[in-house]
């Protein structure tokens, strides 16, 4: 599909074999969080870019708009996430071009991202990402992910990597229907906190990012506060000398 | 063991190097060492691992030699039949994006961490990383290498915004300097280029002028020297 023709046209710039295998991620990305409120979808997603263990890329943008109706939210390998950016704004412009008055929604964009992937999967050359999609069309919310193997489902909250076993629990016991935007952004921000404290590859630099009918905004890069003001933690061994 | 052998296989690999690239205010300075390894074998002990792409873009290689030069004559080939077609100077992004899109569609197959440096009249100077996979990241300054990871925290320390260009290259040196002092696969010599809107300046630092860091002694010619220039006590017996 996609790789076929992209390594057809570019025959100096890529092998000739086309015979690629499973690779490994260099460059990733940590979680990304998302949830439906009342006027449409929060995401948020810190700005790091690890390479292994180390934390080496600090201002790295995770979440991105897609046309005039959906965000994008990888994690991952961020060389994959750059490519299908390039996809996804040439699927864009294309629609643009057909000036007719529509343009690709949400599930358009995640319907698409599904087939990427899914097809990517079956050549055993997977664009190493988990994808969040969201946006808001017609009055109508979508939440979606797409996963480097190409499962894909909507639900009303996600999270991807670690976000699946830290943030979901707290979002099961405390999303519902019609959020307010204050409310989103504190339960995405409890979240993200908790994941920075038990996330070894998370960064302490956030966006969060909205989009409603209106249009999409993405925060500026900010930090947050965390507490380590408990006397069990700065005692932690009284009482029992030599243990942690 | 099984699980010690896998990720050293699977992990980023360390690259035999020490590179840099950071931009000052009008225009940008590119670093490295000069020492290329084959194994513990110092193969080239005066390498020049900052390459010219065109007139007013430069890339520092890491990683696999062969890798990087082929990637940077491939870079350079096309940059030279662009910059025809288009009748004025490449501009760096446009380098950069070539950097990418070779080390993106061979990521399998390649080895290789690069930094592009440059100037050109649209957005001054610019720096891009392109590490292993083929990431494109557009970066007030950037390191690679193996002897980049010793220089992290010094970076977080010392890096400023907008400094001038007499700090950007003592901040360069200093840096490749400190890298070389703790890395086995850094070593030699310290090149520098810096490229601005009046073109590119070629620097060669060796070292007897690199400062001395902590373990580090003056070099001599001979113990002789030592002994006949000081008096009581010069051997411990």
């Amino acid at each position: 599909m996609e790789s076929n023709s992209e390594t057809k046209q570019h025959s100096l710039l890529s092998s000739e074999s086309g015979i690629q295998r499973t690779q490994y991620p260099y460059v990733t990305g940590s979680s990304v969080v998302a949830l439906k409120y009342k006027d449409g979808i929060l995401m948020a997603a810190d700005m790091g870019g690890s390479y292994g263990s180390t934390l080496r890329y600090k201002s790295v943008e995770r979440i991105k708009p897609v046309g005039k109706h959906s965000l994008i939210g990888a994690s991952g390998e961020i060389s994959d996430f750059q490519e299908i950016m390039r996809y996804l704004d040439e699927q864009v412009l294309n629609d643009h071009m057909w000036d007719d008055g529509n343009s690709l929604g949400p599930k358009e964009i995640h319907s698409y991202l599904t087939r990427v992937m899914y097809n990517r999967r079956n050549k055993f050359d997977p664009l190493w990402n988990t994808l969040i999609l969201g946006g808001v069309k017609k009055g109508q919310k979508f939440l979606g992910m797409v996963t480097m193997i190409g499962v894909n489902f909507e639900e009303n909250h996600i999270a991807t990597g670690f976000g699946n076993h830290m943030a979901q629990p707290i979002l099961r016991a405390e999303w519902h229907e019609n959020l307010t935007f204050e409310e989103g952004v504190a339960l995405l921000e409890k979240c993200m906190r908790v994941l920075l404290y038990r996330d070894r590859s998370a960064v302490n630099k956030f966006q969060i990012a909205k989009i409603t009918e209106e249009g999409v905004t993405i925060s500026q890069p900010y930090a947050l506060k965390t507490f380590w003001g408990f006397q069990a933690f700065e005692n932690p061994t009284a009482g029992a000398e030599g243990s942690w | 063991m099984e699980s010690h052998k896998e990720s050293e296989i699977n992990g980023p690999h360390s690259m035999g190097t020490t590179i840099i690239g950071v931009t000052y205010n009008g225009g940008v300075v590119l670093g490295a060492d000069s020492r290329t390894s084959t194994g513990v074998y110092v193969a080239n002990r005066a390498s020049d691992k900052i390459t010219q792409l065109t007139d007013n873009v430069y890339l520092c290689r890491s990683g696999s030699a062969a890798d990087s030069q082929t990637v940077s004559d491939y870079v350079r080939y096309f940059l030279h039949q662009h910059t025809i077609q288009l009748g004025q100077p490449a501009t760096v992004k446009v380098a950069a994006n070539l950097v990418r899109l070779l080390s993106y569609n061979n990521k399998n197959m390649l080895q290789t961490g690069m930094i592009i440096g440059g100037w050109d009249k649209y957005d001054g100077g610019k720096i891009y990383g392109v590490p292993l996979g083929g990431t494109l990241l557009e970066l007030p300054f950037t390191l690679g290498g193996s002897g980049s990871s010793y220089l992290y925290g010094f970076f977080d320390q010392a890096w400023k915004e907008g400094m001038t260009q007499e700090e950007a290259e003592q901040l360069v040196v200093k840096a490749v300097s400190l890298a070389i002092a703790r890395d086995g696969a850094s070593g030699g010599v310290v090149r520098t280029v810096t490229i601005n809107s009046e073109g590119v300046t070629r620097k060669y630092y060796p070292e007897d002028k690199l400062p001395r860091w902590h373990e580090e002694l003056e070099p001599q010619n001979s113990l002789l020297d030592i002994l006949s220039s000081s008096s009581p006590e010069p051997m411990i017996s």
